[in-house]
């Protein structure tokens, strides 16, 4: 992992200087829109390092700035209008609430290039980026499935979107494949960003016998419950380690950096077009945060097999059979599910004890 | 020991100046909040109270745009301005705005895609109903059980956000959505979406209707009948029910114009710059316009002044954030600043600070507590 980073980071630098003498007289205007504080330590945390890898990379070629805690909606296309009337040339707008407001606002500046981070609409100038979590989460659930005693795992989820829906189907097929036993116990808390909201709930799996915490929200608050309490716990988004010197055992990390600079390249090159990405573990878009020895060591190398085998594309977190929760044939043996199917995927796979919220 | 004394007589001049040195006391006190952070003070300053107004790079679009953010502001802080000259608090505004929302959105997605010109005006009549009725629970449950009004309408803000989730994530979700937890776009029917009146500006109908509420409340408080009763009762309920002014129908009206205005402004709102709904659809206007009501010293001019200069730190401070790199609580430290010398200038107007410890009441301190709450 460590290597690859450096590898990646390197290749970026080259890359930079090779950009820096490209457009040498004006420095490209560089806009990022986060929706919550750069403080969170999760979801905006990580696209703000990416922010800053962008201007560390290209210097002077660039000129970089941000706002943060920006509310979806009309302040979030007043926000993007004022950048672009000031002369950004590239923004990214980090939220899927983003979505319209940055379709509508890249209609009126045909000029200025947008990326829109987890959305489905497209424009000329308006290309989306996503990451496949799903692959972090096959991971952790694989780890859960091993370390856990009382067979019950604790989701936090947010809304039940694909995305999130993905996540826990993708880490519950991971647990039962080692530990048939294994029950998932879901709480929908209907917001990303929630710190007491997401305590309460990882409160409430603990107390319904989870004894290992996973979470789609973004906050450390699930983390520092599961801490006090004694239970295992993942960390989302970004490294939460310290959060949980005892529970912690892995993080999913969002890794936006190389893609931010390889946007900005391309925007200077001229040869940026509007791409739909959806990158995962393979080119380290999601990474896995150095997994902790406090779990048996064997459990530790066998997720690191997991780890490697999704990235090489030897294995697909959704591959069959699989069978919806109502029984009926999603997946035949052998088969892996189609990007088309997991962008919209609305149930939940055979074996999960749990009403899916409609 | 520091204390305050009425003042005899508040002088008109310092009245009419109180907010202007607030307002310069705040950049000068934003300027060493700046300076602190390592910007330039001068350049900050001008790039919040200036550069929305005058930067020619931007003023073609912020200034209509500091209409569109402080309409929704005003309209609630007029509606809010009834009660609280009454005595009746209304805190949760912002819940008859988003349930104002809802009503007016529901009509308009069950039309769809149905078209005509009635189509949106119905859905605004909606609104205003929406919010009316969730106001009603608190005006109905004061009148007939003696309930606390701020309590039960605060708590009903958070039921209207569940609410809301609710509706968003089942009945009004947008069919074409990936289950997104949004309502379908108002832009996809023109019959329902609160368009823009002049391209490129975000003016809405809501900033029409915003101004001609100013002039009617203005009638309705200085020159109606039913504002000479609300004031009456803001002195004292006893004086009004002896004047024989029907105190419940007071409250029931006062909460009814609140919820009223709020839900207009809800719908107004989803259906313009919103243009759908969903969980992050509120951000606050409810909670924000009561700041407005009483910075605008409830009367409807003030409350249009106090609507702008909110505005105009929000825009003010949006800009600042992309162009000096300034953090977001950053900002919010500087609208607290301006709000907090804002209140001082207006306590300062009616006391004198004296020194020491407090003496007997002159008999002239004491004709100013009774004339001061005039």
């Amino acid at each position: 992992m460590r290597i690859l980073k450096l590898i990646a980071a390197s290749a970026v630098i080259a890359l930079g200087a090779a950009g820096g003498t490209v457009s040498a007289d004006e420095p490209l205007k560089v806009g990022f829109i986060y929706v919550g504080p750069t403080g969170d330590h999760g979801w905006n945390y990580q696209h703000d390092k990416g922010r800053k890898l962008v201007e560390e990379t290209f210097g002077d070629a660039v000129e970089v700035s941000f706002v943060e805690s920006v509310p979806e909606g009309p302040d979030s296309e007043r926000v993007m209008t004022q950048m672009a009337l000031s002369g950004h040339d590239l923004i990214f707008t980090t939220s899927f609430g983003y979505m319209d407001p940055t379709i509508n606002v890249a209609s009126k500046f045909p000029d200025v290039t947008f990326e829109h981070c987890t959305g489905y609409k497209r424009a000329d100038n308006v290309a989306t980026f996503n990451a496949r979590f799903y692959e972090g989460r096959a991971v952790i659930g694989h780890i859960a499935g091993h370390v856990t005693e009382s067979n019950v795992i604790g989701y936090i989820a947010t809304f039940p979107i694909p995305e999130v829906v993905r996540g826990i189907n993708s880490a519950y097929l991971a647990a039962k494949k080692v530990n048939p036993d294994v029950e998932f116990k879901v709480i929908w808390v209907y917001t990303w960003f929630d710190p007491p909201i997401e305590a309460d709930a990882a409160k409430a799996l603990i107390e319904q016998g989870a004894d290992v915490i996973m979470q789609h929200v973004d906050s450390t608050a699930a983390m520092l419950v599961a801490e006090e309490h004694g239970v295992w716990a993942f960390g989302q988004a970004s490294d939460m380690s310290e959060f949980g010197p005892n529970s912690h055992i892995a993080s999913i990390v969002n890794n936006w950096a190389p893609y931010y600079v390889e946007r900005v390249q391309a925007v200077m090159d001229g040869t940026w077009s509007n791409s739909d990405t959806w990158e995962g573990l393979s080119t380290n878009m999601v990474e896995i945060s150095e997994i902790t020895d406090r779990i048996p060591a064997d459990v530790k190398a066998s997720a690191q097999a997991v780890r490697d085998a999704i990235a090489d594309g030897s294995l697909h977190p959704f591959t069959g059979p699989i069978n919806r929760q109502d029984g009926t044939a999603w997946l035949a043996e052998g088969e892996t599910a189609s990007d088309g199917d997991l962008l919209g995927l609305s149930f939940y796979v055979e074996g999960i004890d749990e009403d899916f919220p409609q | 020991m520091l204390r305050l004394e009425p003042r005899a007589q508040p002088s008109t001049l310092m009245q009419a100046t109180a907010p202007l040195l607030a307002i310069v006391a705040t950049i000068i006190g934003g300027g060493i909040l700046f300076l602190i952070l390592g910007k330039n003070p001068f350049e900050s300053i001008r790039i919040i109270f200036w550069d929305p107004l005058f930067n020619e790079a931007l003023v073609s679009y912020t200034r209509p745009q500091l209409l569109v953010k402080a309409a929704p502001l005003v309209m609630i802080a007029l509606g809010l301005s009834f009660g609280f000259r009454a005595g009746i608090w209304n805190i949760g505004a912002e819940g008859q705005f988003v349930m104002g929302a809802l009503a007016g959105s529901a009509v308009g997605l069950a039309l769809h895609p149905m078209q005509g010109i009635w189509i949106l005006p119905l859905m605004l009549v909606s609104g205003i109903a929406g919010g009316f009725v969730w106001a009603m629970i608190p005006a109905l449950l004061r009148v007939y059980f003696r309930t606390n009004e701020i309590l039960v309408s605060l708590m009903l803000v958070y039921v209207s956000y569940k609410i809301l989730t609710a509706m968003v994530t089942g009945p009004l979700r947008s069919p074409i959505g990936y289950n997104f937890p949004e309502s379908r776009s108002f832009h996809d029917n023109p019959s329902m979406h609160n368009s823009e009146l002049i391209a490129g500006t975000g003016i809405h109908w809501g900033i029409v209707i915003t101004g001609l509420l100013v002039i009617l409340c203005y009638y309705v408080m200085r020159r109606h009948l039913f504002g000479y009763h609300v004031n009456l009762m803001g002195q004292s309920n006893k004086v009004a029910r002896f004047a024989g002014v029907r105190i419940n129908l007071v409250i029931v009206v006062c909460l009814g114009i609140t919820g009223a205005l709020a839900g207009l402004a809800g719908i107004l709102e989803a259906s313009g710059p919103a243009g759908k709904l969903s969980p992050h659809f509120p951000v606050g206007y409810g909670f924000t316009a009561i700041i407005v009501a009483f910075l605008g010293r409830l009367h409807p001019i003030g409350i249009v002044l106090a609507g702008l200069l909110m505005a105009l730190t929000y825009i003010g401070g949006e800009l600042a954030q992309f162009m000096l790199d300034a953090p977001a609580a950053a900002i919010q430290v500087f609208q607290g600043m301006l709000l907090f010398f804002l209140v001082a200038a207006d306590v300062l107007v009616n006391y004198r600070v004296r020194i020491g410890t407090p003496g007997r009441p002159t008999s002239g301190a004491r004709e100013v507590t009774a004339g001061s709450s005039s």
